[in-house]
């Protein structure tokens, strides 16, 4: 009876302690992504507001650095004045012929590139061919291509699309040649008694496999899709940010260059959440990394 | 009880073996024995193996060195031998994923010529799709045959009953225990119905109880489909306690030493109780005293030749 009671005590007294640890727990957590937030925000205050200040009292001239208020006018200057914005149109169809060119460049890499990858990764024949082209290609600076492509196909959209879809190819490639190379010999030879064809084994087996490999290159390949798209439209274009850029250089307008700047930081930021989205859609069989189950 | 030179092992040589499994079988009588007879292509044959493998180099290694023993339709085989005794080698060469350098490999009868058909592998790391579902990953063996997806995974669920596992299905595989993968595995292999079950140290990795109870689930269900099955281990407890028949092979390259036929009654019941009767430590002691030695000059080569 009496060891009854003691035991009956000792739990309500352990769940009041859970009860309270997780309290002081959940108000720790808060507390620091309080302390988190401020001080980022802080940072944005320092930097921007330095620089403001810098460039007011006349330690930086703002005619070569720009300044964040002649920036942000520059933002709203650029997206109120519709087709007076620039000399080509408005600044909408500028972002449009970009992320267009952009977008389209890292579709054909990035579907060139899986297909190469996993070919070459299959077949041990081509891949001892084809590997020291591939690493030599590599090599080159491919940026210097856009020249050629303005020079081959004029200033449209299609040598900025080429342009980004090269840089594209070759980060998307080594990934996926990676991938298909990591397969798990038991889960292919598993597949092959199954009775799986060449076709299933590359659909159910190699493709979803070398998957994370692939998805991984593709964070940095949209970074690398804007780049050829810009660097082809500063080489010679009709439209673009590029020409946005350019333009402004042209006519001693930093805050010009900055504004375009900001405005290709979101959409690369906004192209980075979605691959990120998809990401977990198509990998969501995954177990949560330690890293992310310790995040807070 | 016979300790046979493994070149005697011809085809009559099981004869006996198989006229025991009728007696035994679960469901004894005509269907038993209208279903070895449906089964005479399960019937596994090496003559003579030998396998040899290039090294990157260019060198030739050779595996295995004129390997002969046969596995009778619906007999239980087990494989043992220290490491490195071209074990796995065997399977493959039988599977089809592999083709022998000398001497044949004939299934059913026919020389094994690409994969074979009606076989199923089950190996020691798991070969489960990750990124499929539990239900997914049994449902592949129907349909890389081209079953249609809907009768797919109703077949697969029905085998998930079997290896108790419903409520599981939409689990995917790192969210089981080694146990529970072993099973789906398990499923994955058996939904086809293969008339060979090729295992390569399926339970090597787990610990003993859970070992024990895969064992059980193991005869089991092989009671019920009746496949012939090669089943390579390195404990010769398991291997007593499963197999009608025990391969005992030699280590680098490998060949095979000694078969016996192992004479316990079936159904086997619980492979834990079976371990204490007098007849299986009989048998245990007598394949023991073939495999040490085995064991002891593969032991003392490894050691040899890192010293």
């Amino acid at each position: 009876m009496t060891t009854d009671t003691t035991h009956a005590a000792d739990t309500t007294g352990t769940a009041t302690a859970d009860t309270r640890a997780t309290g002081a727990g959940v108000r720790a957590v808060r507390r620091r992504r309080l302390l988190v937030l401020t001080a980022r925000l802080g940072v944005a205050v320092v930097v921007l507001g330095g620089w403001q200040l810098a460039t007011t009292v006349g330690w930086l001239d703002p005619f070569f650095f720009g300044q964040p208020s002649g920036i942000a006018r520059r933002l709203v200057e650029f997206f109120s004045q519709g087709q007076q914005a620039t000399e080509f149109g408005s600044f909408w169809l500028q972002i449009e012929t970009t992320l267009k060119e952009a977008v389209l460049g890292f579709a054909l890499g990035a579907v060139t590139g899986v297909v190469f990858g996993v070919a070459l990764g299959q077949n041990q024949f081509l891949a001892d061919v084809f590997g020291p082209y591939l690493k030599i290609v590599n090599a080159i600076p491919r940026i210097v291509l856009g020249s050629i492509f303005v020079v081959a196909f004029g200033i449209g959209e299609t040598p900025k699309i080429l342009l980004a879809a090269v840089l594209v190819f070759f980060v998307v490639f080594f990934n996926a040649f990676q991938g298909v190379r990591e397969v798990d010999r038991n889960i292919l030879a598993n597949a092959r008694v199954l009775g799986a064809s060449p076709l299933q084994i590359v659909r159910h087996v190699v493709v979803p496999s070398a998957l994370t490999w692939i998805i991984a290159s593709l964070h940095t390949a949209f970074g690398f899709a804007i780049v050829g798209a810009l660097v082809g439209e500063v080489l010679g274009a009709q439209n673009g940010l590029g020409l946005v850029i350019k333009t402004a250089q042209n006519s001693f307008d930093p805050n010009g260059v900055f504004a375009a700047m900001f405005v290709i930081a979101v959409i690369a930021l906004s192209a980075e959440w979605l691959i990120t989205k998809l990401e977990h859609r198509l990998l969501s069989w995954r177990p949560p990394s330690p890293s992310e189950a310790a995040a807070i | 009880m016979a300790v046979r030179d493994a070149t005697v092992t011809g085809p009559g040589a099981g004869r006996p073996g198989r006229a025991d499994h009728a007696n035994h079988a679960g469901r004894a009588g005509r269907a038993g024995r209208a279903d070895h007879a449906d089964r005479a292509d399960a019937r596994i044959e090496l003559s003579g193996v030998t396998k040899r493998f290039l090294t990157p180099s260019g060198e030739a290694f050779t595996a295995t060195r004129d390997v002969s023993f046969s596995v009778e339709p619906g007999q239980f085989c087990a494989v043992v031998g220290p490491t490195g005794c071209g074990k796995s080698t065997t399977l493959s060469l039988v599977s089809g994923l592999d083709r022998p350098s000398e001497g044949s490999v004939r299934v059913g009868g026919r020389e094994v010529d690409g994969i074979t058909e009606g076989i199923s592998f089950m190996f020691q790391a798991d070969a489960l799709l990750p990124w499929k579902t539990v239900l997914g990953n049994v449902a592949m063996g129907p349909m890389f045959r081209g079953v249609g997806k809907k009768q797919a995974l109703a077949s697969a669920r029905d085998w998930l009953r079997r290896v108790g596992l419903t409520g599981f299905e939409d689990h995917h595989p790192h969210q089981l225990s080694g146990g529970m993968r072993k099973r789906v595995a398990m499923a994955a292999a058996l939904i086809n119905e293969p008339s060979i079950l090729l295992m390569d140290e399926p339970f090597g990795a787990l610990d003993v109880q859970t070992k024990a109870i895969m064992s059980n689930e193991l005869l089991g269900l092989w009671e019920q489909l009746r496949p012939s099955v090669i089943f390579i281990t390195h404990d010769l407890e398991e291997a007593v306690a499963l197999a009608d028949r025990v391969v005992v092979m030699t280590s680098g390259p490998g060949s095979v030493k000694a078969v016996y036929d192992i004479d316990l009654p079936r159904p086997r019941g619980s492979v834990q109780s079976i371990r204490f009767e007098p007849r299986f430590l009989e048998l245990h002691h007598q394949i023991w005293e073939s495999l040490r030695e085995e064991v002891q000059r593969a032991y003392a080569r490894t050691t040899g030749e890192t010293s």
